[in-house]
């Protein structure tokens, strides 16, 4: 029969069940009335003959139960009967779980969409990201992209290889798109044929791009994302065939990508085909980002064979240029690594946020301790109830389980206000994530979180519910059912469940405390670092680029900057202004090349190292507060003249010259049989790719160099970073005063990446920063609880102890030395827990030392200084009911019996 | 329901004689009694707190269906009825006895050997 309906139709068979018998008694009476009895004998007899008739109809009932569904049922109804009448300890019990399954289940939710979750491709695990090394070539070393593909590798691997579907490579850019409105910086992807298909997102309106749209000098295409096309078309399907003008060239629109389509972690606005010219190209060129799609079954080994195995293949069928020798870079050891996409995307952020994973369970079981602590409290408030129920029969384990259930309620109660936190600690999270916290876009709490909050509030509910429910369920039940109304003085195994959790909660709370404190020294010592421009706050940044279909001549270029650069630092409160091809952690993809040096020999055979480039204008160090070492800036005179003048880092000027005085005049030149070019200053080392990367070796070269790699007359940069020093940065007025500054001189120029080197500095740090924030939270609820913790010890134990210390005042003991005995007591609970937290953080520090920069796992000053703050915190905690325990009266504690 | 099952004779022996009495006849609760009673010649005396739980059982296994009728003695009660799926049970039942009756019997019979 099905249980359901049995469930329902039951009070009918009950019903009929106790008639049944009704009649069956009444029955017999009338036989034994027959038979001559007189009617209340018969009646007794009967009943004396049938039995028990109450117990007959429940063994019958029994029959069409669920037995253990129901006793569970009953728990239920019980327990929550139980929660009811107990208020206080139940919003106390439910709040402590909440914040800590909150907590939990916001981070896990960040962990779940950034690290666990597969990208939002189809069959996403087949993407790989075509990452390769070059250990041989001397100063890659310290590039973070590893070796990108050059257009002529992209062109071998796609057409050559035997372990992909599809291969494409891609960059990313910015371009100014005029005639809708007001000229707009738009950002944009640059794919390769191969590309979109290997992503294998279909387009939301039109098509892909195909190997005919990246013809060179073919028609100009572009696809839009679907937020461009809904922010500028109003979503208009009519929009495809038509044309925009981007960089001053019509494209015409082909497609729509679809809403949410991101490339790789990068949104963007335009999706433009290159168009590589196959027949010019050169071996050189490592530019590009390369993603494929591995053939169904085929592995990262394999394909890593059978990159390795195209490299040959490469250098067969491309050159530098006539009398060079394709197979120089074999000295490079080029070596394929590819990786997973994921893994790419997701970066260096995933230790921060197990390292924060971590901690919060850390805090949840903290939060269980005092939970449990409370429990504890209670149950031994509620042993007599425990022993009557025991006495009428109710089994060890069914006390157990109508505990457990009863915790496990407590446990689900907390972890729906839980939930509800977690919304917010969502929000929050995203709110301070690190900006370029990868995937920011997808966290979202979805059913994977919330399974894992429920199971997180089942197990936390076991957890707490286990130790006070083995404890008092146990046989000595009908003992405290004799001794329960008297206070017997406190045994030491009573109070031992209660120090071991606190002892837990102390370590537990020191070990997050030390890892947020070693943060905060790395924050420290980041800080400390000389990031080479000075107070960030007050600069300025904005990026501009000029267009070669809207200003083709090369000086007009370098004029209309530098007249922008006038009209800037006319703005009132503007002190000074420069321009640079990048501003330091803006994290574009910078330009490297090799340098030979005046004077040295170079290996036949062998590429010489390679260093960063940058261009920057007159003024532009001045402005950002980098120093001047050596030598001089240089002048306006020296860009328009094409004089042939470059300035060098600090330490590459060491490296090269011993001294950065004796670099000053010396020659270097970017290709041997091209012009040298002098060394007029030498420039303090900048930390270029982040406070934590070491500085790295700058050739800084004018805005425009004539003949550069021997391209002829002189080219100008076209994208540049403005830098503006000002006490008015960042505000809005001066945002607008800029605006009109730049559009007074060309008003088709658009503005982008506005912002303070402060912002730009933020977001280098922001992993630290997160890390130390979430991690400065987890500790804070860590030591306010495990005050908690120990003051609810110490307290009960104090108003446990109310008579023992009544007799001790009335001995004669001083109330100091009532005091002492507590507060002895609360610091021998923290001294052990701080002993063993010292040696769990020891351990457990190590875990994060990727994390931590300029100070060492063990940092004795963290330690120390972490271990002292509890002991004192402890004390003060204990000292509240010291105070109490002081304040007795013998005769109030002696009487109270 | 432990106790009354001690008293039992085995396991599914009530249960096989109730089959066994109603297969002959509906009958209702009392009656049931009754009949055993008389038809043992007094020897087995069905306990009321065995034979409802037991009469229940056999209700949720549908090997009985019940259904309130008016007795002999003019009396409003619930008259089981053995099912279809109630007789093969018993005769499963009443065979598997015999069997375990034959083997008690050679065991106990005296021997030669």
């Amino acid at each position: 029969m099905n249980l359901l309906k049995q469930l329902f139709s039951r009070r009918r068979y009950y019903n009929d069940l106790s008639n049944e018998m009704q009649q069956h008694l009444e029955e017999k009476v009338e036989e034994l009335v027959a038979g001559g009895m007189s009617s209340e004998e018969a009646s007794a007899a009967a009943r004396r003959q049938f039995g028990n008739v109450t117990l007959t109809e429940e063994d019958s009932r029994d029959v069409w139960r669920w037995l253990s569904f129901e006793n569970f049922l009953a728990d239920v109804r019980y327990g929550l009967r139980m929660l009811r009448h107990n208020p206080v300890f139940t919003t106390v019990g439910i709040l402590t779980i909440a914040i800590g399954i909150g907590a939990n289940a916001a981070v896990f939710t960040v962990v779940n969409s950034v690290l666990l979750k597969p990208l939002n491709y189809p069959k996403a695990e087949e993407l790989v990201s075509l990452h390769q090394t070059a250990p041989g070539a001397a100063g890659l070393a310290d590039f973070e992209n590893g070796l990108l593909l050059s257009p002529s590798m992209y062109f071998t691997y796609a057409e050559n290889n035997r372990t992909f579907q599809s291969l494409g490579v891609w960059d990313t850019g910015t371009a100014s798109v005029t005639g809708l409105a007001e000229p707009e910086q738009v950002r944009v992807v640059d794919v390769s044929d191969g590309m979109l298909q290997a992503l294998d997102v279909a387009p939301e309106a039109g098509r892909w791009f195909s190997a005919a749209d990246q013809v060179p000098n073919g028609p100009a295409r572009a696809m839009l994302s679907y937020g461009y096309w809904q922010r500028r078309f109003g979503g208009d399907r009519s929009a495809i065939g038509r044309n925009i003008q981007v960089d001053s060239r019509p494209l015409e629109i082909i497609g729509v990508m679809p809403q949410g389509f991101r490339f790789v972690d990068t949104d963007f606005d335009l999706i433009r085909p290159f168009q590589f010219d196959r027949g010019k190209l050169i071996l050189a060129g490592f530019g590009f980002h390369g993603i494929a799609r591995l053939k169904p079954g085929a592995t990262i080994a394999q394909a890593n064979a059978d990159l390795t195995r195209m490299l040959p293949v490469w250098m067969d069928s491309f050159s530098n240029g006539p009398g060079s020798n394709p197979h120089i870079y074999e000295t490079w050891k080029i070596t394929p690594m590819i990786r997973p996409l994921k893994q790419e995307v997701v970066g260096n952020v995933s230790e921060a946020l197990w390292v924060v994973m971590g901690t919060i369970g850390l805090v949840m079981l903290i939060a269980c301790a005092n939970v449990t602590n409370l429990l504890l409290v209670r149950v031994e408030s509620r042993q007599q109830e425990l022993a009557v129920r025991a006495a009428l029969g109710a089994g060890r384990q069914r006390i157990i389980s109508g505990l457990l259930v009863e915790s496990v309620m407590l446990g689900m109660l907390g972890g729906i206000v839980g939930l509800g936190l977690a919304y917010a600690g969502v929000r929050f999270l995203a709110a301070i994530g690190p900006a370029n916290l990868p995937r920011l876009r997808e966290i979202s709490i979805d059913a994977r979180t919330m399974g894992f909050a429920f199971l997180l509030s089942v197990l936390s509910g076991l957890l707490f519910g286990l130790v006070p429910a083995l404890k008092y369920a146990g046989p000595r039940a009908s003992l405290e059912l004799r001794s329960a109304g008297r206070t017997i003085s406190a045994s030491r195994e009573r109070h031992r469940a209660r120090n071991l959790l606190v002892v837990g909660q102390v370590a537990m709370a020191l070990v997050l405390l030390v890892s947020a404190g070693l943060m905060i020294r790395t924050f420290e010592a980041l800080r400390a670092i000389d990031p080479g421009f000075t107070d960030a706050r007050h600069l300025q940044v904005m990026r501009i680029s000029i267009p070669d279909l809207l200003i083709p001549e090369t000086e007009r270029v370098a004029r209309t900057q530098s007249q922008i650069l006038d009209k800037l630092s006319a703005i009132p409160g503007a002190k000074s202004v420069g321009f640079g091809s990048e501003m330091p952690m803006e994290g574009f993809d910078s330009d490297w090349d090799t340098i030979f040096i005046e004077g040295k020999t170079y290996p036949e055979g062998v590429i010489p190292p390679l260093h960063f480039y940058k261009h920057v204008s007159p003024g532009f160090f001045a402005a950002a507060g980098t120093r001047l070492i050596a030598g001089r800036e240089l002048t306006w005179d020296d860009v328009y003249g094409l004089r042939p003048v470059v300035m060098v880092s600090e330490n590459l000027a060491r490296e090269e010259w011993g001294t950065p005085a004796n670099a000053i005049g010396k020659r270097l030149t970017e290709d041997p049989g091209l012009p040298w070019r002098e060394v007029i200053g030498v420039i303090q080392d900048v930390r270029e790719k982040g406070v934590q990367e070491k500085a790295t070796e700058i050739v800084y070269w004018p805005p425009m160099v004539e003949n550069l790699f021997g391209r002829g007359p002189a080219q100008p940069i076209r994208e540049v970073t403005f830098v503006i020093r000002s006490d008015r940065a960042g505000t809005q007025s001066f945002l607008n005063e800029l605006r009109q500054a730049v559009w007074s001189v060309n008003s088709n120029l658009p503005l982008a990446s506005v912002r303070t080197m402060e912002d730009v500095y933020g977001k280098s740090v922001a992993r630290t920063s997160f890390t130390l924030v979430m991690l400065a939270i987890a500790g804070g609820m860590a030591l306010a609880l495990g005050i908690i913790g120990i003051y609810g010890v110490i307290s009960y134990t104090v108003s446990q102890r109310k008579r023992e210390i009544g007799i001790r005042l009335a001995l004669g003991a001083q109330s100091g030395d009532v005091v002492s005995m507590v507060l002895r007591q609360g610091a021998k609970l923290a001294l052990v827990g701080v002993c063993i937290g010292v040696v769990a953080a020891f351990g457990l520090a190590r875990l994060m030392t990727s994390l931590l920069f300029g100070v060492t796992a063990h940092d004795p000053l963290t330690f120390s200084a972490v271990a002292v703050l509890l002991i004192f915190v402890a004390l003060a905690a204990c000292y509240i009911p010291a105070r109490r325990a002081m304040k007795v009266d013998p005769m109030v504690a002696l009487r109270y019996e | 329901m432990k106790k009354s099952e001690q008293r039992d004779l085995f396991p599914g022996a009530l249960e096989m004689m109730i089959l066994r009495t109603l297969k002959r006849q509906p009958l209702h609760g009392y009656a049931l009694v009754q009949h055993i009673k008389r038809t043992s010649d007094d020897l087995l005396q069905i306990e009321e707190g065995s034979l409802y739980p037991a009469l229940q059982r056999l209700l949720k296994e549908e090997l009985v269906i019940a259904e309130w009728g008016i007795s002999a003695t003019n009396r409003r009660v619930r008259i089981y009825k053995l099912t279809a799926k109630g007789t093969k049970h018993l005769e499963h039942e009443v065979s598997r006895f015999e069997k375990m009756l034959e083997g008690i019997t050679r065991v106990l019979a005296p021997g030669e050997s």
